[in-house]
């Protein structure tokens, strides 16, 4: 009877996460540990691994597809004798009716939204979960508490050569490290505890003794320079030396990726304010107040930046879209995600149909997150996805700055501070409040002139804001 | 052309047999073709008659010494013939069993010679002719003589004694094994050619039935691939026997007379004597049996008498396959069974590696048995290791004084740095059912750690082991 591969959750509460990428095909040998396929939710990638041998069969979810429910039946392995192909998916998920998951607990982070990149989770398996919690694939380190299987030998090597042995993949059975591995990494020069390895080490280690770091580097990027290479420039106990938590490693990895991946392009409009500040302010005096006495809603420019630029896309609806490999997703309405700096890092919320939300609507969900944010208490849905981001550094006096673009979306606008300005209008000098937006584009998706049509769309909205009311 | 296999394997020896059951578990439709035995020359004319004729030696030799025990036994003798007919009893008995275990694994048993007349390409299959051969009755359900279609096919032929020009065996004064499985009267006198585990093992056994033998070696130790010091030791105690043993010494001729045999032999100085015995056993080894396979005409890599292989099993021609003997040194049965399993493992595209030769235990069933597995000390050095040597003699162990076999060495080699077992080496009782526990721990890669932590029951002969790890980091406490 073929075994059945499930979805795995990140985190109890995980309901769905993107299949993000396959790394065994059909019909390749599967052993126990091997790192079988990619999950990714927003914050997190997380490798899943077989707790079974075999041959994978079939693989019933296309790598790429977004939010794959938890549970839902992915892969089928053949087990040992048995004919691959004549292995056959169950008939109306049955599967996903039996299946219990043991949740996987991110690793190494107390939060579950930021949990570490390079995550692991080992699939449930339909016919050996009986009732109750029982550990998940009992001898399976990515599930049950951080241990590494690896042989006495191969420990003692690790030690003395100083090899971080949670970087090294096992080859022996059921993944276990052996001396060949360690020997192995030492002629490789990978997974010296501590410095920086390459990325595929990271792959099918079972997890970590020790909290977040792992060998591979912060960011799964290209390494640069090397722990010690960068020391080397710097007198020793001139610094102190700040681990990385998971968010760290989820910006440097996702943001040095979206640099190296997607082109952008900035365009820069100067946006004047007046009939944005009055409206404000005649809004504002207008709201209505609760039982307490404090008004229903206090609108930011900010709110109105996040609403113009719901409206523009929607406007231009070819600039509402994503790259996606070999494709461009369109959508039908605009989720504007906007940054939030907390300590240590950031979050980008997303307002989802921020073309149809009323301004209020915005400013009050934008207070509910930013709020949680701040406490880490984000849910991954509501960080995930996005066509756009708004970046606002205006409150820091920033006249102007280029931002990076958030994967997947395709644009961000790095919003400036409001200030009284100088202008020509009418050929005299004439006081304005203005601000100064700009705009990254991801080229694959746009192109100059439909950026500038974007950004021209926002301008107006900024300028004449009564468009947003209606 | 009758049937279309998954795999079928040439030899049904210790190789081939296990190798065809593990490929029905994996759900091949699998056939073994043999011409002659089912169990090969291990289980017919080697590994398993010798142990039967070694078992009626060690009684007898009991029987000797009864007074040791406070036993008494008058008259004690023997009788040839009984004897041979108990080893071939045995032999017969296992190789029944193996037919109903390929019966049991629904695996076709083909008899006849086989040839490979071409390898599978692409989706055509390879095709194995079998022709009919005299040389033994074929078990019941056979398949006969034919061509055969099979996907894979696995050559695993075993070997033959090594026959050196001028030294031919005619099977009267001149013997290989086969002569020397079933004589037919106890010879008085016998001159052993070669000491490896063959030759030690016959010596062994002629002398405890009262011939004086004498065993001739051309390099300069006995069990020429054991641990120097254990060697040293058997050699003793052989010599204690009565067992004569000349080493670094050639035999440049041999001459054959009405009932004698008399060998010329040369020391490393050039100094001849002649030797004259009733027998001469030649056992300078054993060359694999590649010949009129097919394996030239389908350009398989064959170099020294090895067909040349992965490590996986594969040779350089597709769909052609060596295990065991064939596929080269060392020529023991558990090699070769375990070179099979890989081998089809690696068909059914399971994760497997190539076996590590370097633990792969050896065991002499002389008196004393020797038992070892992984390097030697003096390999140990040549290889630039920095080394921990723990040694415990049998005479220490409470289990061994009241076996009354208080002669015997336990040694374990260790890397200083690591703490890695580099290898073991036993000489004594019981050792060859001694060695699998370092065998395991050189398996799971233990160190001396794990192995001092080990409880050993009391009281055994595996104490000894416990002791000779403990010797080698200077805590041994029964010496």
């Amino acid at each position: 009877m073929p075994i059945n591969v499930l979805m795995p959750a990140l985190s109890p509460t995980m309901e769905k996460g993107n299949l993000a990428k396959w790394l065994k095909k059909e019909g390749d040998a599967i052993k126990s540990g091997d790192v079988i396929a990619e999950i990714e939710t927003d914050k997190a990638t997380m490798e899943v691994e077989a707790v079974d041998e075999g041959v994978l069969a079939k693989i019933l979810v296309a790598e790429g597809t977004a939010d794959v429910p938890v549970n839902e039946l992915i892969a089928l392995i053949a087990e040992e004798g048995e004919d691959p192909g004549s292995v056959e998916a169950p008939k109306g998920g049955e599967a996903k009716g039996e299946a219990k998951t043991a949740p996987v607990e991110p690793k190494g982070t107390p939060d579950q939204n930021a949990a570490p990149d390079g995550a692991h989770a080992s699939y449930a398996r339909v016919d050996q979960a009986p009732e109750g919690a029982k550990p998940n694939g009992a001898a399976q380190p990515g599930a049950s508490g951080g241990r590494v299987f690896a042989s006495p030998l191969a420990r003692r090597i690790a030690k003395q050569e100083g090899i971080d042995l949670s970087a090294v993949k096992g080859s022996g059975p059921h993944g276990r490290v052996i001396q060949r591995d360690v020997q192995a990494a030492i002629e490789g020069g990978t997974a010296k505890a501590g410095a920086a390895a390459k990325p595929e080490t990271k792959a099918a280690t079972p997890a970590a003794d020790k909290p977040a770091p792992k060998a591979a580097p912060a960011g799964g990027a290209p390494a640069g320079l090397s722990l010690d290479q960068v020391k080397g420039f710097y007198e020793k106990g001139s610094f102190e030396e700040v681990p990385l938590d998971g968010m760290r490693k989820t910006i440097a990895k996702r943001l040095t990726e979206a640099m190296q991946v997607a082109p952008h392009f900035y365009l820069t409009v100067d946006c004047e304010l007046d009939a944005l500040m009055k409206l404000r302010e005649t809004l504002n005096g207008s709201a209505g107040k609760d039982k307490d006495g404090k008004p229903l809603f206090k609108l930011s420019v900010n709110d109105f930046v996040i609403k113009a630029m719901g409206l523009a896309l929607t406007r231009v609806p070819a600039a509402n879209a994503v790259w996606a490999e070999d494709r461009i997703l369109r959508f039908k309405h605009a989720e504007v995600g906007v940054a939030v700096a907390i300590d240590g890092g950031l979050f980008t919320p997303v307002i989802r149909k921020a073309d149809q939300k009323t301004l209020s609507t915005i400013s009050n969900e934008m207070k509910d997150f930013a709020g949680r944010a701040r406490a880490k208490k984000l849910k991954p849905e509501e960080y995930q996805g996005g066509v756009t981001s708004v970046s606002n550094l205006g409150m820091f006096g920033i006249k102007h700055f280029t931002a990076v673009i958030n994967p997947p979306q395709s644009t961000i606008l790095a919003v400036g501070a409001g200030e009284k300005r100088v202008v020509v209008k009418d050929g005299a000098p004439a006081v304005v409040q203005a601000m100064t937006a700009t705009l990254s584009c991801d080229h694959r998706v746009l192109d100059g002139a439909l950026g500038a049509e974007l950004i021209a769309a926002f301008k107006g909205l900024i300028e004449n804001p009564m468009g947003m009311l209606v | 052309m009758s049937e279309t296999y998954d795999v079928l394997i040439i030899g049904a020896g210790p190789g081939g047999y296990v190798t065809a059951i593990r490929a029905a578990q994996l759900g091949f439709k699998t056939a073994v073709v043999d011409r002659e035995h089912l169990g090969g020359i291990c289980l017919n004319w080697g590994c398993i008659p010798t142990k039967a004729l070694l078992r009626s030696a060690e009684i007898y030799h009991y029987m000797q010494h009864a007074s040791d025990y406070g036993l008494s036994a008058k008259e004690v003798s023997f009788d040839t013939a009984a004897i041979v007919k108990r080893s071939r009893g045995v032999s017969g008995r296992l190789n029944g069993g193996v037919g109903m275990l390929l019966k049991k694994n629904k695996v076709d048993v083909i008899w006849g010679e086989a040839a490979i007349d071409v390898a599978a390409k692409g989706n055509e299959p390879g095709k194995v002719t079998v022709k009919e051969t005299k040389r033994a009755e074929p078990p019941k359900g056979a398949k006969g003589a034919g061509t055969y279609a099979a996907k894979h096919i696995i050559v695993a032929t075993g070997a033959r004694p090594r026959v050196l020009p001028g030294i031919e065996p005619d099977k009267k004064q001149i013997w290989t094994y086969y002569e020397a499985m079933v004589p037919e009267a106890m010879p008085k006198s016998l001159l052993v050619m070669g000491s490896g585990a063959i030759g030690i093992e016959f010596a062994s056994f002629y002398r405890t039935m009262g011939a004086e033998v004498t065993v001739i070696e051309l390099l300069p130790q006995i069990l020429p691939v054991e641990d120097a010091e254990i060697a040293g030791i058997a050699r003793k105690r052989f010599e204690k026997q009565g067992i004569k043993i000349l080493t670094s010494a050639k035999v440049t001729k041999v001459e054959k007379g009405a009932n004698s045999v008399t060998a010329t032999v040369e020391d490393d100085k050039g100094k001849t004597q002649s030797l004259t015995a009733e027998k001469l056993i030649s056992a300078v080894g054993v060359v694999g049996n590649i010949e009129n396979l097919g394996l030239e005409k389908l350009g398989v890599k064959i170099e020294r008498g090895i067909v040349v292989t992965d490590g996986l099993g594969r040779t350089n021609v597709p769909g052609v396959y060596a295990i065991g003997d064939v596929a080269g040194p060392p020529m023991l049965a558990h090699k070769a069974e375990h070179e099979g399993v890989i081998c089809i493992e690696t068909i059914k595209g399971l994760h497997t590696h190539p076996m590590d030769k370097g633990k792969i235990p050896g065991c002499t069933y002389c008196h004393p048995q020797i038992a070892s597995v992984g390097l030697t000390e003096g390999k140990a050095k040549e290889l630039g290791f920095s080394i921990k040597v723990g040694r415990f003699p049998f005479a220490g162990n409470g289990k061994a004084i009241a076996l009354g076999e208080p002669d015997g060495l336990i040694k374990t080699i260790f890397d200083a740095k690591t703490g890695q077992l580099l290898g073991a080496h036993m000489v004594g009782a019981e050792v060859t059912e001694l060695i699998q526990g370092y065998v395991v721990a050189m398996t799971l890669e233990t160190t001396e750690e794990e192995l001092m932590h080990t409880v050993f029951p009391h009281p055994t002969l595996s104490e000894m082991m416990h002791e000779s790890v403990l010797d080698a980091y200077g805590r041994v406490i029964h010496t």
